[in-house]
């Protein structure tokens, strides 16, 4: 298999000092999904900033696709907050990428009202942000992510701040949206149940400045029924018990 | 939505009638030619826009619209451009050294370059102007949030584009807000320089009516530079409706 994000002994200091990671070397593989679990403020943010081309990394390197990158690629990024501009209303947001990449008028308005009636937003077109919940926020900007046609999807606590059952509803979503499109997605996440929900390779972070502490296979997932095996909890200990080595 | 609509027009209403009404209440107490009462006000005015009272008008609203899109196509774009630290850092200890000067003193040296016409009486309310929308403006640029411009780079944004869909939209309310404020200001200055050299203008209608203690007529120069303020007021909540339809 190829691979899709290789980082290579990579770390990054801040001008102001703060040394935010060390020495992370770990790759995803083309259309598998990673799960980068670690403590509050071990870097997680910036590993995907560097992965998505906004951040360089101090030392080391990272290839996409085989190739190192100096600006943003083909890559969309999902954040926590401020990942929607609440100026624009849903259609607008789900366009932007698009019309900032020059697509045409008529395409771009294909391509989005597929992907609203895709994730059920149509009713929603003309709302501002605000008027949604957080779970249909969130649901806005996977579109405005699929909307390019990523090959990388990087996601920086999506679903940390909807309440549980929104929550799990939209990781059934994202996984099956892993399993259609096959995706390479990198999932950043301090719950433990959604790196091994999501991640069919865990990825554990020390915290400040983050280092690679453990990576874990988790062949096992890849269904929705996976929260309810066995297998799940067990690989959820196991995640657990590595964190609370290094914490 | 209309029904409120129409409840909020009410109270506005109400509001004029009940101010009327004082007038009226202390017009007729202190009994003096100083406080007509709003009738004979009302009468004179009527009266005066058959005479050149509209020119007038007419005259004070040109001046003080040139002067408002004079400081704004200057305070924009330097308080926009405060985003970019390198030139805020550049920017702002003029900023820090020349609000505070209470602008109005350089009357003389503006008459002294410009002559005694209406570009003085522009650039002189202009200028006050100006210092209010550009502080705003540029506190405003300096706060938006980075992880917005990290959401925008992701989708391989150039610098336009950050301006375009984040900076401005998200300056654009307070912007509005400071020319709110500021057409008071304008108004305000407005009256100074236009009580002295020149023949036209509400302002020179008022001074000239005292002089001559025609208090009716006064009057009307008063209530029409109220009514100037009021529909500057009107036309920038009408377009911060329209444009913040997502706060």
């Amino acid at each position: 298999m190829t691979k899709a994000i290789e980082a290579i002994n990579i770390s990054k200091v801040y001008s102001n000092g703060v040394k935010a990671l060390e020495n992370v070397t770990f790759s995803v593989e083309k259309g598998e999904s990673c799960s980068i679990i670690g403590p509050s403020g071990c870097g997680k943010t910036t590993l995907l900033f560097i992965f998505s081309g906004i951040l360089k990394p101090t030392t080391g390197k990272v290839l996409i696709d085989g190739s190192e990158i100096d600006k943003p690629r083909n890559t969309a990024l999902i954040l926590q907050d401020f990942g929607l501009f609440p100026w624009k209303t849903v259609y607008e947001n789900v366009c932007l990428g698009l019309k900032i990449r020059g697509v045409e008028k008529n395409k771009q308005k294909k391509i989005v009202e597929k992907l609203l009636k895709d994730l059920g937003l149509q009713d929603f077109r003309n709302s501002y942000p605000k008027e949604l919940s957080g779970g249909m926020q969130q649901r806005v900007a996977i579109a405005r992510a699929l909307a390019l046609n990523p090959e990388i999807m990087l996601m920086d606590e999506p679903f940390s701040s909807l309440d549980a059952l929104t929550r799990e509803k939209l990781q059934n979503f994202l996984l099956e949206l892993q399993n259609k499109d096959s995706i390479t997605t990198v999932l950043v996440t301090h719950n433990i149940e959604e790196a091994v929900f999501l991640g069919k390779k865990i990825v554990i972070l020390s915290p400040r400045p983050g280092k690679v502490v453990k990576i874990i296979d988790n062949e096992e997932m890849g269904d929705v029924e996976y929260r309810n095996k066995k297998g799940f909890f067990e690989k959820c200990r196991e995640v657990r018990k590595s964190i609370s080595l290094v914490i | 939505m209309s029904g409120s609509e129409k409840k909020h027009k009410l109270s506005y209403l109400i509001a004029a009638l009940i101010l009327i009404i004082v007038w009226n209440a202390v017009s007729c107490l202190i009994n003096s030619p100083a406080i007509p009462n709003p009738y004979v006000v009302f009468l004179s005015f009527t009266q005066q826009l058959k005479q050149d009272l509209p020119q007038h008008f007419l005259i004070s609203a040109y001046r003080v619209i040139y002067s408002i899109l004079l400081a704004l196509s200057l305070a924009i774009p330097i308080g926009l451009s405060a985003h970019e630290k390198r030139i805020d850092s550049f920017v702002a200890p003029f900023i820090y050294l020349l609000y505070p000067i209470p602008h109005i003193v350089f009357l003389p040296l503006i008459i002294l370059f410009f002559g005694i016409g209406d570009l003085s009486k522009i650039i002189l309310i202009a200028l006050i102007v100006f210092f209010q929308i550009l502080v705003t403006t540029r506190d405003a640029a300096r706060s938006v949030n980075e992880y917005y411009i990290y959401s925008l780079l992701s989708l391989g944004a150039t610098k336009k584009d950050i301006y375009k869909h984040v900076v401005f939209p998200f300056v654009l309310p307070k912007i509005l807000t400071a020319l709110r404020i500021g057409v008071g200001t304008a108004i305000a200055v407005l009256f100074f320089a236009e009580s002295f050299a020149t023949n036209e203008g509400l302002g020179h209608l008022i001074v000239d009516s005292w002089d001559r203690a025609d208090y009716p007529s006064l009057y009307a120069g008063i209530v029409s530079m109220a009514l100037l303020g009021f529909i500057l007021y009107s036309i920038l909540e009408f377009v911060e409706k329209r444009v913040c339809r997502w706060m």
